[in-house]
């Protein structure tokens, strides 16, 4: 009976090595272990046998098994990789082979500067103003220290629409009416920026527009300080520039503010070594600053003794042209595919 | 206002690299816009004599010049220039010299002829601004010598300044050599010009002041005497230098002494005035005058005149003089006239008439009403050289002049207001050399100092202007740099942060975001199919730019045109801006509100209603509904509104999405579909926003069957959908319109709408039962509220 088993064992383990496909495997899986088999056959006559008998024929019986067992799962294994590898094979993809069909849309590159502007002030503890592009008189100037025929007032060339009195309503040559609104609409502590479209009675060349965009900051607070502003424009020209850019002020003037300051920071490019950007200068002129004057404060009703500011402002449509390396603002307005896809 | 360091220098002692000097100025507030060097590498450049002229033969554009460079023998040079005549002395390069530009001179053919040296302008020589021809020399500068010599020139430092309005002592060499001789802590000497009078003033010379709030101070002089000529060459070099162009020993006098001391002044032929006498008062309205330029000019009431004895105006107070009584090559005897103007009315004045000079600039800013004595003697002690005389006596009137009570300036605030921790002694070093005065510490109140403001300071009135001062000369880049102590926390609001999620949206989808000016014309208006009804600009550049848009719609189409026209066609845009209407009654603001605007060149209105779908669900709107009406300026039968409901429940109508109407696109040359939707992001902030509040996911298994409608086409898809919705109840957990089919098997004038319904209830395993008893309903109420059949 032994010999019987081990003969059954060698066929099997050849015809098993013979399989060539899954199917075939699984079909010998039942023909060679299941009830029907051979060696379950044997299994049934084991019983009649003496002890020691028994004993030797189980042995022989399970080794079988086993050996069986073990070359079906190996040839099956076997065949899954080879099948797998076929189906590989054949899925074969060019990821090279692409056409898009739609590309993601642009952001307009003010747009971009200006949302980078608003999260770097966000994260300085700013919140965010806005308020109409079309203004009175009074926000626009009164407010601001420029009274009527004020020489300053030839600082801006203003756009005048037919509302109200003649020359009683316009367009916001800067964003500067938003502090004002915000100083009437709430009350102090103040911290915040001011983004926005202005409009100048300007010719479009390549540093003008007669449409662009700004933003300025408002602080008022008990004790603030010239320091303070310093300060500020300092942590934020290297938190938008990065640490390698610093600030410095001058004084300047503006009718709304006083101390006034000019706003400069290193140059981008070459970060303060002197180039063309800045005519050998190391410096960048960015915008204007300083604290808030008092016949500001006392326009909207605030004690220039109890409470004191600063504000600050300057152009975002400029910083995106250095930025990217535009050299002709209108760029920024003609809305060619060409230009608008670049960034 | 451009100066010399050299002409700094006869005011202070300042040494050291100009550049340097140039870095405080700036740090002062008087931006250094330039520095030149000037008179540097004139060496080898001589004065010549041309001994002849003649045609180059081989060239048009260059003639063949003889000249004598001081030994006599005849040098020929090609020169490109023709103002030149026999006998001219002129500028010549010679050979081996470096040129202040760079080039080298050197013998060289030109079209075959020998140049021996070049023959400069005064732009070659870093001399002017003048390259039109050769700089002629005067005739007295002898042929061989230096040009430096010849011209009296020394090397010297140009800053080009930018003086802020505020700086009116900076409008003068003076007031930038005391300013920067404070910070460079030299001595400031003012001038003290040494004049020999002589002769009286004659009888009759009178000044009246008629209107003091016109003229604060009306002092004249008279100087005898006079030779009109030209100015010696030191004078005329600084004037050149400094931006005028000198004219006459008188004038160019009167120049002079305006840019060193900042008082202008007016010189009359004093035989040409009406009994000697001037009257100062306001203009009559309509009243003529011919100024020096020859222009006959009407005046107002807002301008002020000087008058002869018979009121005749003969000047236009601070702005311009008259022809009457002009300087003249005659003239021997002049009336000099030294004034303070009130500012505030030159400034109206100039601007009205449009005559702004040098000297209205001063009056503007405010001149000093107390530097007219030494600003006359230093025009006399000018003129001393040609034999003018000044005539012993002077007639000094005075009008309204600034209040210069003291200005109590308290510590606390100058160092509350700085961030600084200057005690009173050093906030009196930093202003005394800059001419203010302030009273020793603890004359005054504690803790406050009574400050003095100079006559040279118009602009400075207050306390706050006081600290500016303090602030400037203890330097911006010194005061310590701290922040803000306030805790606080900022951020976008909701609008601003809905905005950010509409644009991110429309990136996604594909979509450039244009930004095309809001300015628009009538006939745009027009054009694009909208209500002529809108804000108008009264002063535009550009008629195309006169009216406020009233919609984005023509920007965006332009913006479409444009990009098709190059070889861009299907481009997809979007915008955010604002639109202007017409205030509503009793308000003076236009009704401005924020649009989207999206333009989808090539695309159909479904394109368009896909974008306002994305929207609507990336800003979180729900409840509502597209209502398909004609819009004006969209494809009437391709247009919906989109109507949402108030927070009272009523239709509110927020947009319009569809096509533009073809009669729209034609005649914005487009030849492409264009799909467009336009949304009032100000009343979409206005609306109930979803929150996403959880709803248990049900764990019992869900039903799905499909239905599919012959439709007419008069009957809309949502009007369907509705019915379905009503008529499904709870049970409905989705139903989405998967299929249309228009064709073969369909009467005319229909389609069929599939539409596939997903049930689940929350409690319960739902039977066949249950979804059969729905389906009924469903098609009952379809078939019922519509011409609608349903599809076997």
């Amino acid at each position: 009976m032994i010999d019987e088993i081990r003969a059954i064992e060698a066929e099997a383990t050849t015809r098993i090595a013979d399989a060539a496909t899954l199917d075939a495997v699984r079909a010998l899986e039942t023909e060679l272990t299941g009830k029907k088999s051979p060696l379950n056959g044997f299994k049934k006559t084991l019983g009649g046998l003496d002890h020691e008998q028994r004993r030797a024929a189980g042995q022989a019986l399970n080794q079988a098994r086993e050996q069986i067992g073990a070359a079906l799962d190996a040839r099956a294994a076997e065949l899954a990789t080879a099948e797998r590898r076929a189906q590989i094979d054949g899925e074969r993809l060019d990821l090279t082979e692409y056409a898009p069909p739609r590309r993601r849309g642009r952001l307009h590159l003010v747009t971009q500067s200006r949302d980078r502007l608003e999260d770097v002030f966000v994260g300085m503890g700013f919140s965010v103003a806005e308020g109409p592009e079309v203004e009175t008189d009074w926000y626009n100037f009164e407010a601001l220290n420029i009274p009527e025929s004020h020489p300053a007032r030839g600082m801006w060339d203003t756009l005048y629409v037919d509302l109200g009195e003649p020359e009683s309503t316009l367009l916001r040559t800067h964003t500067s009416p938003v502090q004002i609104r915000v100083m009437q609409d709430g009350e102090p502590p103040i911290y915040s920026i001011m983004p926005g479209r202005v409009y100048r009675r300007d010719t479009a060349d390549a540093s003008h527009m007669p449409v662009f965009h700004q933003i300025e900051g408002l602080v008022v607070d008990k004790g603030i300080s010239f320091g303070d502003l310093a300060g500020t424009l300092e942590a934020f020209t290297s938190a938008y520039f990065g640490g390698a850019i610093h600030s410095r002020l001058r004084p300047s003037y503006f009718p709304f503010t006083e101390p006034s300051a000019e706003y400069d920071i290193n140059c981008i490019f070459c970060e303060g070594t002197g180039c063309r950007t800045c005519a050998q200068t190391g410096w960048l002129e960015l915008g204007g600053c300083g604290m808030v004057h008092p016949n500001v404060f006392a326009a909207v009703g605030y004690d220039p003794d109890e409470w004191s500011g600063f504000a600050f402002g300057f152009g975002i449509d400029r910083l995106a042209l250095m930025r990217h390396g535009v050299d002709d603002i209108r760029e920024l307005y003609t809305n060619d595919a060409r230009f608008l896809e670049q960034f | 206002m451009k100066v010399l360091l050299s002409w700094l220098r006869e005011f202070a002692p300042f040494e050291g690299d100009p550049v340097a000097l140039g870095e405080e100025m700036s740090d002062l507030g008087m931006a250094v816009e330039s520095i030149d060097r000037i008179g540097e590498g004139l060496g080898g450049i001589v004065v010549a004599e041309v001994l002849d002229l003649r045609p180059h033969p081989d060239a048009d554009k260059i003639q063949l010049v003889d000249v004598d460079a001081g030994d006599g023998e005849a040098l020929q040079i090609c020169c490109g220039a023709f103002n030149m005549a026999v006998g001219d002395h002129v500028p010549l390069a010679t050979l081996g010299v470096t040129m202040p530009g760079g080039m080298k001179i050197e013998r060289r053919k030109l079209r075959g002829q020998w140049s021996n040296g070049m023959l400069c302008s005064t732009r070659e020589l870093g001399l002017g601004d003048d390259h039109d021809g050769i700089m002629v020399l005067p005739p007295s500068a002898a042929p061989g010598t230096e040009i430096a010599v010849a011209l009296g020139i020394e090397p010297d430092v140009l800053y080009d300044l930018e003086i802020n309005p505020n700086r009116p002592d900076a409008m003068s060499v003076a007031g930038v050599a005391r300013d920067l001789a404070a910070r460079m802590r030299v001595p400031f000497t003012q001038l003290a010009p040494v004049v020999v009078e002589h002769g009286q003033m004659p009888p009759g010379v009178s000044v009246e002041i008629v209107d003091a709030d016109l003229c604060g101070r009306f002092l004249v002089r008279v100087l005898a005497d006079i030779v009109v000529g030209e100015s010696p060459a030191w004078i005329a070099n600084r004037l050149t230098h400094l931006g005028m162009r000198p004219i006459n020993s008188v004038v160019d006098a009167s120049n002079f002494v305006m840019l060193e001391l900042g008082q202008p002044s007016h010189t009359y032929d004093l035989n040409k005035v009406t009994g000697s006498s001037l009257r100062v008062r306001w203009a009559r309205a309509g009243e003529t005058i011919r100024t020096l330029d020859e222009v006959e000019r009407t005046l107002t009431e807002g301008d002020g005149v000087i008058a002869d004895r018979d009121d005749h105006a003969i000047g236009i107070a601070g702005v311009m003089g008259g022809a009457s009584t002009e300087i003249s090559s005659t003239t021997s005897a002049v009336l000099l006239e030294m004034a303070w103007w009130d500012p505030m009315s030159i400034a109206r004045s100039s601007a009205r008439l449009g005559l702004r000079s040098e000297a209205s600039m001063r009056f503007e800013r405010g001149a000093d009403p107390e530097i007219a004595e030494l600003a006359a003697l230093r025009f006399a002690e000018l003129l001393a050289p040609s034999g003018a005389t000044l005539a012993t006596g002077v007639v000094d009137q005075r009008g309204d002049l600034p209040d210069r009570a003291p200005v109590p300036v308290r510590m606390e605030r100058v160092n509350g207001l700085l961030g600084t921790e200057l005690g009173g002694d050093a906030i009196i070093q930093l202003l005394t050399p800059i001419g203010f005065g302030v009273a020793p510490v603890g004359t005054s109140a504690p803790g406050v100092l009574d400050v003095t403001i100079p006559t040279f300071r118009y602009d400075t009135t207050t306390e706050t202007d006081v600290i500016e001062e303090i602030a400037r000369h203890h330097g911006y880049s010194r005061i310590p740099r701290s922040v803000p102590a306030a805790v606080r926390t900022g951020g976008l609001t909701d609008r601003q942060a809905e905005r950010r999620a509409v644009r991110q949206a429309m990136v996604g989808l594909g979509l450039d975001e244009a930004m095309p000016l809001p300015f628009v014309s009538a006939a745009d208006v027009e054009a694009t199919g909208l209500p002529a009804e809108f804000v108008t600009v009264t002063n535009p550049l550009d008629a195309g730019e006169s009216v406020l848009r009233t919609s984005l719609r023509t920007g965006l189409l332009k913006a479409v045109a444009y990009n098709a026209s190059h070889r861009h066609p299907g481009i997809r845009l979007f915008e955010i801006g604002k639109v202007f209407g017409r205030p509503p009654a009793g308000q003076q603001l236009p009704d401005e509100r924020e649009h989207l605007g999206v333009a989808l060149a090539g695309d159909d209105a479904i394109g368009a209603v896909e974008v306002w779908h994305v929207l609507a669900d990336a800003v979180a709107i729900a409840d509502t509904r597209l209502e398909q009406v004609p819009v004006a300026g969209l494809h009437p039968t391709r247009s919906a509104e989109i109507v949402a409901h108030d927070t009272d429940g009523r239709d509110l109508v927020i947009g319009a999405v569809g096509e533009i109407d073809p009669t729209v696109l034609d005649r914005f040359a487009i030849t492409e579909r264009v799909a467009w939707l336009e949304l009032d992001l100000d009343a979409v902030s206005g609306l109930a926003h979803g929150r996403a509040a959880y709803r248990t996911i049900s764990r019992h298994p869900s039903s799905d069957f499909d239905l599919a409608f012959e439709v007419p086409e008069s009957t809309s898809a949502a009007s369907i959908e509705r019915s379905i919705i009503d008529a499904a109840g709870e049970l409905l957990a989705d139903v989405r319109l998967f299929d249309v089919y228009r064709g073969p098997g369909l009467p005319p004038g229909t389609r069929s709408l599939a539409y596939r319904l997903r049930l689940q209830a929350r409690d319960r395993t739902l039977t066949d039962a249950d979804a059969a008893e729905v389906r009924s309903r469903v098609v009952a109420a379809v078939s019922d509220a519509h011409a609608a059949v349903l599809r076997g």
